[in-house]
């Protein structure tokens, strides 16, 4: 199972003044169970390009496989694909319409031709995964906390039992302690339900703390692609083209400026305490 | 003077049903204190829901106290007959780059605010110069502001509080939806304005890297101001921090990590270069 991408070009308003291409001769391949990041400035072509996993937006030349099949051959079953491929868009409260939050969270299974039960069952489920309080469950999704409202959303996509899981700056605007809730939460179901999970952030922190694999987007190309620690060790490059390294790995690089004997290569904090630490005792 | 000073401050509102009966009373904030001095940089600090918005909201009486006392540049925003003068006073800038935006030209939305207030056209043009000149953007003043990115947008939006020549700037999360890039474009323009213009600035945040400069932090959690202090005696503090759903930028948290395992860091080092000098010393 993966979603693979062969030669993808997207170009916007074809033909007119305001032609576009936001993505550029895109391959690569995420296999089932991938923990991947996607990092860019805005107007980098990540959007466009996650927009293309479910088939939201259709490549204006090149092929898309999941689990094997062109998803662009006449027949396709797009329906499933977009039940197997959740989509978490920015700021996915602003999506909340139901009465209940239970109500909002079975909309998807429902569209699936779920029975009531079974969707009731879904929701229940999803809500559990994403932390969310029994207590609310009744109550109106408006009324909710901006974390409470931002984890029934996400349950709301999780609901429809996806199998691969895209979100999209889960965490903007959250306060610091509902960014790790979230991401916790999200780093949970991805070790416990073998779930791909491809998060786009503007956070080097929180991408180095979680993810396997980072995918670097820039004027629609493809720009690195590999182990935070490598992609990271380019600190320079990505800060030219907006980007930036976590703020351990700046301390790292500084440390070794003023002598001392420490590898550069840390990207999260306990990484760096330990590489720290190595060093006094040696 | 005060530029901006609270005392006893209450706001309340009422909590409705489906139906829009009154079911109770909310209190959002609950008894605040606060001093902002004049050139001074201030940060507030909060969960969502801790009330830093709505104190901000009252510090250009877009919300007026329901108890306690609100003073703009020595004015109190509860008389309706100071409203504009608060509001010259002080200007707002909000989360999102797109809602604050109406001109369909760059220069045309910098002169709004100023045109508002009766401002000579002579004088307008000099002003719209003058404020996209100090946050950078004189170069796009002829450009349509729908093809700025974020970051540039939130100049913009700047510039146009800077134009109408307020003595304090109150920016409530400007940067909770930008890239790294653009958040180091605001966050360095603040800086200078402070510099050029010795603006007042009061800046909301989640992120705790962008407060390590502020003369003062006040640290909000339901509707309490619950800490307050100079950045390093606030993020000296980790665990305290932590309860009221905050964190400290990741310097600080490795300089912990290191005392923990024994090494004899200070506390609350909110620097690169101060934690490898620290770290030079030791070896």
């Amino acid at each position: 199972m993966s979603i693979k991408l062969e030669h993808i070009n997207y170009i916007y308003s074809p033909g007119t003044a305001y032609e576009k291409q936001a993505l550029k001769d895109i391959s690569l391949e995420i296999k089932q169970g991938e923990f991947v990041g996607i990092i860019g400035h805005t107007g980098s072509g990540k959007s466009t390009l996650i927009q293309h996993f479910n088939g939201l937006m259709k490549a204006t030349s090149g092929a898309l496989y999941y689990d094997g099949k062109n998803i662009y051959e006449t027949g396709y079953n797009m329906k499933e694909l977009r039940s197997q491929v959740g989509l978490v868009f920015q700021y996915p409260e602003h999506q909340l319409f139901e009465v209940d939050v239970i109500s909002d969270v079975c909309f998807g299974p429902k569209n699936q031709g779920l029975s009531q039960e079974e969707c009731e069952k879904r929701a229940k489920e999803a809500l559990e995964l994403v932390g969310f309080p029994e207590k609310y469950y009744k109550q109106s999704p408006f009324e909710l906390s901006g974390g409470q409202k931002r984890r029934a959303a996400i349950a709301g996509v999780l609901a429809m039992r996806p199998k691969v899981l895209v979100l999209d700056e889960p965490t903007a605007g959250l306060d610091p302690r509902g960014r790790d809730e979230i991401l916790d939460q999200i780093e949970y179901l991805h070790k416990n339900t073998n779930m791909t999970v491809i998060l786009v952030s503007h956070s080097m922190e929180d991408i180095a703390r979680y993810v396997d694999r980072i995918i670097v987007m820039n004027h629609g190309e493809k720009m690195f692609d590999d182990v935070p620690k490598a992609v990271f060790a380019h600190y320079r490059e990505l800060e030219k083209v907006g980007l930036a390294a976590p703020q351990v790995t700046y301390i790292m690089h500084a440390l070794k400026a003023h002598g001392m004997d420490v590898h550069t290569d840390a990207t999260t904090v306990e990484e760096a305490a330990e590489e720290i630490m190595r060093s006094f005792h040696d | 003077m005060d530029m901006i000073q609270s005392e006893e401050l209450i706001f309340e509102y009422e909590k409705r049903d489906e139906e829009g009966n009154v079911i109770g009373m909310n209190r959002a904030i609950d008894g605040v204190d606060i001093h902002v001095s004049p050139g001074e940089f201030v940060a507030i600090l909060g969960h969502n829901g801790s009330g830093k918005s709505t104190l901000a909201k009252h510090m250009n009486a877009i919300l007026v106290p329901t108890g306690g006392t609100m003073w703009v540049n020595g004015r109190d925003t509860k008389e309706p007959a100071e409203l504009w003068n608060v509001r010259q006073s002080a200007g707002m800038v909000f989360q999102n780059p797109d809602n604050q935006i109406i001109g369909t030209v760059v220069e045309e939305d910098v002169g709004f605010g100023p045109e508002n207030l009766g401002v000579p056209t002579d004088e307008i043009w000099k002003r719209v110069e003058d404020s996209l000149k100090a946050v950078g953007m004189l170069e796009y003043r002829s450009n349509s502001p729908n093809k700025l990115s974020g970051g540039q947008k939130q100049r913009v939006a700047i510039a146009g509080v800077i134009a109408m020549e307020p003595q304090c700037i109150v920016l409530d999360e400007p940067t909770a939806m930008l890239d790294p890039n653009g958040r180091k474009e605001v966050i360095r323009t603040i800086q200078e304005l402070r510099k050029k213009k010795q603006v007042t600035v009061i800046l909301i945040t989640h992120y705790m890297e962008e407060v390590i400069d502020a003369d003062k932090v006040y640290v909000m959690d339901s509707g309490h101001v619950v800490m307050h202090g100079t950045p390093k005696e606030i993020f000296s503090q980790v665990d305290l921090l932590k309860k009221y759903r905050l964190d400290v930028p990741q310097v600080t948290m490795l300089a912990e990590e290191l005392r923990k395992k024994g090494l004899d860091l200070p506390k609350g080092i909110l620097r690169t270069q101060e934690l490898v000098e620290a770290l030079c010393q030791l070896s």
